[in-house]
């Protein structure tokens, strides 16, 4: 449990998404002008990751790995399928993203509302296939470590989302020199950020 | 493709140099910043991941222009996605082939290139809509454009953050270190490379008056 534990606060903190390696930059940058839509993409990335995360590893594990396939029988423990996992992956992705929109549209139409614009672009943007990508590349042991690992860097990514959307909404009423104004004085915060989220990085969990 | 047309046309040069400049896909159009900045500590990983990008774009490209007109509206973002998975999956077997070390370098950024924007913001914005060859050449425009970013930031993190380029030591040929010089190690953290962006950002919008965002 203290180790899963360990993992959330690794993924939200010291592996944060965005400010240890862009990822989701592109709507990061475009939709966090105000806080309420980022909260929306946010909670939406939360939602995603945590669903796509553990089905992947599932997918992974039984399907792709070199080996995984014994279940099936013994004659194909030396099958490697993992080089399709590009494409399996945003498959799986594109899929869900799709099924969990017309689920939500189905059974929770208020967060439909407030989310609906938002769902479709997540199946491209880059946390999602990056987190799947880095449960495979890590080697997370069990169903819950991956689980636990979507959820978290989705909580990352919320948690970035909204700061930088918070630190843009009160920017609008500075001085920004003309050329910066925009994406330059955002890229410059988001390092800045960066670097103050480096400080977690001391932390061995 | 048009016989009236000459294949390098000043339009079609323009879909080439306009991403370099006015049009770059990083710093005007923002697109493709995800995968762009974490492969740039230096500048080996950055050229590798820079030509990928550009065969990439370039084939994708010119792969959805031919289909375009048979692609049904409907699903057309699954075939896109369908399309660059199976570019990028040979990119990647082909780097793992001949340049393993850089491969386990980018690591996941290899994949990554599937979902980004630049990808998917050119099919959408050019290919649907342009003939193979201009399709063609917007895509290695694009990655042009893309790769340069990537070179000029990885040019300045790899010197100023470990005194080498392309791993040969520069600085210590020149005898800085003598002169009690030192590497600045913030170039080699990831927030670097974000503030560096910043900065060409600023550079470009100050020669370019007609890009500074009006608020």
């Amino acid at each position: 449990m203290e180790h899963l534990l360990d993992l959330f606060v690794k993924s939200v903190f010291i592996e944060n998404m965005i400010f240890a390696y862009f990822l989701g930059m592109c709507s990061y940058l475009a939709v966090s002008k105000t806080v309420n839509t980022s909260m929306g993409l946010g909670l939406a990335v939360i939602f995603v990751l945590g669903i796509t995360v553990p089905i992947d590893y599932l997918i992974d594990n039984y399907l792709l790995k070199p080996g995984a396939l014994t279940w099936l029988s013994k004659d194909f423990a030396d099958v490697d399928l993992s080089f399709l996992s590009f494409i399996i992956f945003i498959a799986v992705i594109a899929a869900l993203v799709q099924l969990v929109e017309m689920i939500v549209e189905k059974f929770a139409p208020a967060l439909y509302n407030s989310l609906g614009i938002f769902l479709p672009l997540i199946a491209v943007n880059c946390a999602i296939l990056g987190g799947s990508l880095f449960m495979q590349e890590r080697e997370y042991q069990t169903l819950g470590e991956a689980t636990v690992f979507g959820i978290g860097s989705g909580v990352g990514w919320l948690l970035a989302i909204i700061a930088i959307a918070a630190i843009r909404e009160k920017i609008r009423y500075s001085n920004v020199p003309a050329p910066l104004r925009g994406l330059g004085i955002t890229f410059i915060i988001t390092g800045l950020m960066g670097i103050a989220f480096m400080s977690f990085m001391g932390i061995s969990l | 493709m048009s016989n009236k047309e000459p294949l390098f046309s000043a339009k079609n040069l323009k879909l080439l140099s306009g991403p370099l400049n006015l049009n770059n896909p990083v710093t005007v159009q923002v697109l493709g910043v995800c995968s762009a900045l974490a492969v740039t500590v230096q500048l080996k990983p950055a050229v590798v991941m820079a030509i990928s990008v550009i065969v990439v774009t370039a084939f994708s490209n010119l792969v959805i222009s031919l289909l375009r007109n048979t692609i049904p509206n409907r699903i057309r973002i699954i075939v896109q996605l369908v399309v660059i998975a199976a570019l990028v999956i040979l990119v990647d077997q082909i780097l793992k082939a001949f340049v393993y070390d850089v491969s386990k370098q980018l690591s996941v950024f290899v994949g990554l290139i599937i979902t980004n924007c630049i990808l998917m913001g050119r099919l959408e914005a050019f290919a649907m809509a342009n003939k193979p060859w201009q399709s063609f050449v917007d895509g290695i425009g694009n990655g042009l454009g893309y790769g340069a970013i990537l070179v000029i930031v990885s040019f300045f993190r790899e010197l100023l953050g470990s005194g080498t380029i392309w791993g040969y030591q520069i600085i210590e040929k020149t005898g800085l270190y003598d002169l009690g010089y030192s590497n600045n190690g913030m170039f080699i953290l990831p927030p670097m490379a974000l503030i560096i962006i910043g900065v060409i950002i600023w550079i470009q919008r100050s020669r370019k008056r007609e890009l500074i965002e009006k608020s």
